[in-house]
């Protein structure tokens, strides 16, 4: 039953991204089509999720195939926040694409099933999971912000005429979005890292990377903030965005699961 | 119930007209809600145009009632004003509307002032079943219209480029510090185009300062020597420069010393001076965005292409949302025979049901209950398939050739 749910989030997911390209080319339609897909897709695995927790045993989502479908599904709940809005469409092309691909990646790693799970009971370790994963998501998300703004910072640049018909959001906009879900993401990571820093025994590679991406985003932050470098704590951030997905897909095999 | 337009625009009439018409949101009120005395009204009025819709049993009448209404705040007798008046009735009026609500009808394609404005009148109004309807559905179209197409992203002038541009940078102008080096026409235009948008003046800095400080008067804002530019890019989000120094008024070194105390925040810069006032290579610091002459006419050359696609869509949207609303004005028309129809075929049930009661005494309240819902049930299918064929032909016969949309 579960497992049957992940084929129309895909397929939503898929939809919205396609459409998401269209959009590019002639706005309107396309983007309606894509919000739909969005949220659509994202009704459709909230309730594969709730099924998978209603089923399990205890926490589904403790395998690092099962995290990553519960990271999905916080990258496009946080996109939806204001990514549906017809000026964040553009936004929805660099995280949408990359929602679908993780959430097959996770359905072909068993992601999507419920006989595995961590006992609902060890709250430190939900807690950890849960606000590390939050975090996650949230710096997925000021990635593709950050893209979005580095990309516009080059067009104007460059004096790109066709610029002002792509109706984007204004740089300013796209800053302070991006800040400000660093800041919320950061603060999400610090309440995840404590449990998790709690419950360990040793240092490993995962607890090394998470910590370095802590820093870089702290960096970030520092950088925009106190010495106003605009440009270069969005490049951080879009780098940090790398990290982020390289921990998540190859580093969590070795530590959650 | 006839739907009317009889109006004024900047497309007719010479301000000398259309500012004597002219109408605040009390006066359009009041006027709606006289002339709604045989129906109902709604009086949009802009500076660019005065219009009364109406919606009467009688149409000539209300054409009358209009056409006085106008002149008599025209202080003219009714036939001086005809010339500068346009009527539309029924469809026409409606396409005309959601043209309006669009932004095709303005002065600058596409700008958004407009849509409020038809909000407010539509508030202000006298309305009943048709004019809410029609509105509604021009609100609607009107909003579809910025969303979908980017017809309110196609600045048409220089000036015009320079203010979309600074909103693709700050967004929303409101509190965004603008500063003018040269108080010449161009930058003049520029500046007031950037204020209309919501950006304060800071500093107009000119080499002779009477000129500048009568331009800060009338702006707001403090005149200073142009010797002091350089101060000005410490705080100044847009600077505006049309001097006609033969040298460069703002180096790189002056912007560059300016950064640290900015924090990050960027820097538009415009240049609509030849030649040019400005360092073209103060576009190569961090945040600062300098966009001389060229630039700004490419942008404009740019936008101009794309306009006409965008008109075309924009177009498209609105006279799809009017065959909506003509649509509906045909289900209106045919509300009275499907009632008719309605009411026949209840009247045959019951009547059926009355002559079958001998043979129905025996049966129970609940199979009673029953056979009503039955026969209901039966009625309402029979009559679905008509009903939905009657709605079709009438929008059908509204659609026929006589009766295209047209603006």
């Amino acid at each position: 039953m579960a497992e049957q749910l992940v084929w129309p989030v895909l397929f939503a997911y898929g939809e919205a991204a396609v459409a998401y390209a269209g959009n590019v080319r002639s706005p309107g339609t396309f983007g309606r089509l894509a919000t739909w897909g969005v949220r659509v897709g994202w009704l459709a695995q909230t309730a594969l999720l709730v099924v998978q927790a209603w089923r399990a045993d205890g926490f589904p989502w403790g395998t690092w195939a099962g995290s990553l479908n519960l990271f999905v599904w916080l990258v496009v709940g946080a996109y939806l926040i204001w990514g549906c809005s017809p000026r964040f469409r553009l936004l929805g092309l660099t995280v949408m694409p990359l929602a679908a691909v993780l959430l097959a990646v996770s359905y072909a790693a068993g992601g999507a099933d419920t006989r595995e799970g961590v006992a609902w009971n060890d709250v430190v370790l939900l807690t950890h999971v849960t606000f590390v994963l939050a975090a996650f998501a949230g710096f997925t998300v000021a990635g593709g912000l950050a893209a979005l703004e580095l990309w516009q910072e080059r067009a104007l640049k460059r004096h790109r005429t066709g610029l002002l018909r792509l109706r984007l959001p204004s740089l300013v906009a796209l800053d302070r979005l991006t800040v400000t879900t660093i800041a919320v993401s950061l603060a999400a990571l610090t309440v995840g890292l404590i449990p998790g820093f709690a419950r360990a025994r040793g240092v490993d590679l995962l607890m090394g990377g998470t910590v370095a991406v802590w820093a870089l985003y702290a960096s970030v932050l520092y950088l925009r903030i106190q010495s106003g470098r605009r440009a270069l704590s969005a490049s951080l951030a879009l780098a940090g965005f790398g990290v982020v997905i390289v921990l998540q897909l190859g580093l969590l095999a070795t530590h959650v699961a | 119930m006839n739907l009317l337009l009889v109006g004024t625009s900047h497309r007719l009439a010479p301000v000398e007209v259309r500012e004597r018409v002219a109408l605040d949101t009390e006066g359009a009120a009041a006027l709606a809600a006289q002339l709604a005395q045989s129906g109902e009204a709604v009086c949009l009025s802009t500076c660019n145009r005065t219009e009364l819709y109406l919606a009467a049993e009688d149409g000539h009448d209300a054409d009358r009632e209009a056409i006085e209404a106008l002149a008599s705040l025209a202080g003219v007798e009714p036939p001086e004003l005809e010339p500068y008046l346009y009527r539309k009735q029924q469809e026409a009026a409606a396409v005309h509307l959601f043209r309006v609500a669009a932004g095709l009808d303005s002065l600058v394609p596409g700008e958004g002032e407009i849509l409020g404005q038809v909000r407010t009148a539509y508030e202000h109004g006298s309305v009943g079943p048709m004019l809410d309807r029609l509105f509604r559905d021009a609100l609607h179209a009107g909003k579809k219209v910025r969303t979908d197409t980017a017809i309110a992203e196609s600045p048409g002038t220089t000036s015009s480029a320079a203010a979309a541009l600074a909103a693709q940078v700050f967004g929303d102008l409101e509190g965004s510090q603008i500063a003018i080096v040269g108080a010449g026409k161009i930058g003049t235009l520029a500046a007031r185009r950037l204020v209309k948008r919501g950006a304060t003046l800071s500093f107009v800095a000119n080499r002779t300062t009477t000129r500048g400080r009568q331009l800060a008067h009338q702006l707001g804002g403090e005149a200073i020597p142009l010797e002091r530019v350089a101060e000005v890019a410490e705080t100044a989000d847009i600077l505006v420069s049309s001097t006609g120094s033969p040298d460069v008024v703002l180096t790189r070194n002056d912007v560059a010393s300016a950064l640290p105390a900015r924090k990050g925040r960027p820097l538009l810069l415009i240049d609509l001076a030849v030649p040019r006032d400005l360092d073209p290579t103060i576009n190569e610091l961090p945040d600062c965005y300098l966009y001389d002459i060229d630039d700004l006419e490419a942008v404009v050359e740019e936008t101009l292409q794309g306009r006409e696609a965008e008109f075309a869509k924009a177009e498209a949207i609105a006279v799809a949302e009017a065959d909506r609303f003509r649509d509906w004005l045909a289900t209106r028309d045919v509300v009275p025979v499907i009632a008719a129809i309605r009411e026949r075929a209840e009247a045959i049930r019951r009547s059926e049901l009355a002559k079958a009661s001998g043979r129905l005494a025996g049966l129970s309240e609940r199979e009673r209950d029953a056979v009503e819902s039955l026969t209901s049930q039966i009625v309402n299918k029979l009559l679905h398939e008509p009903i939905v064929r009657l709605k079709e032909a009438a929008a059908e016969e509204r659609r026929g050739p006589e009766n295209r949309l047209e603006g």
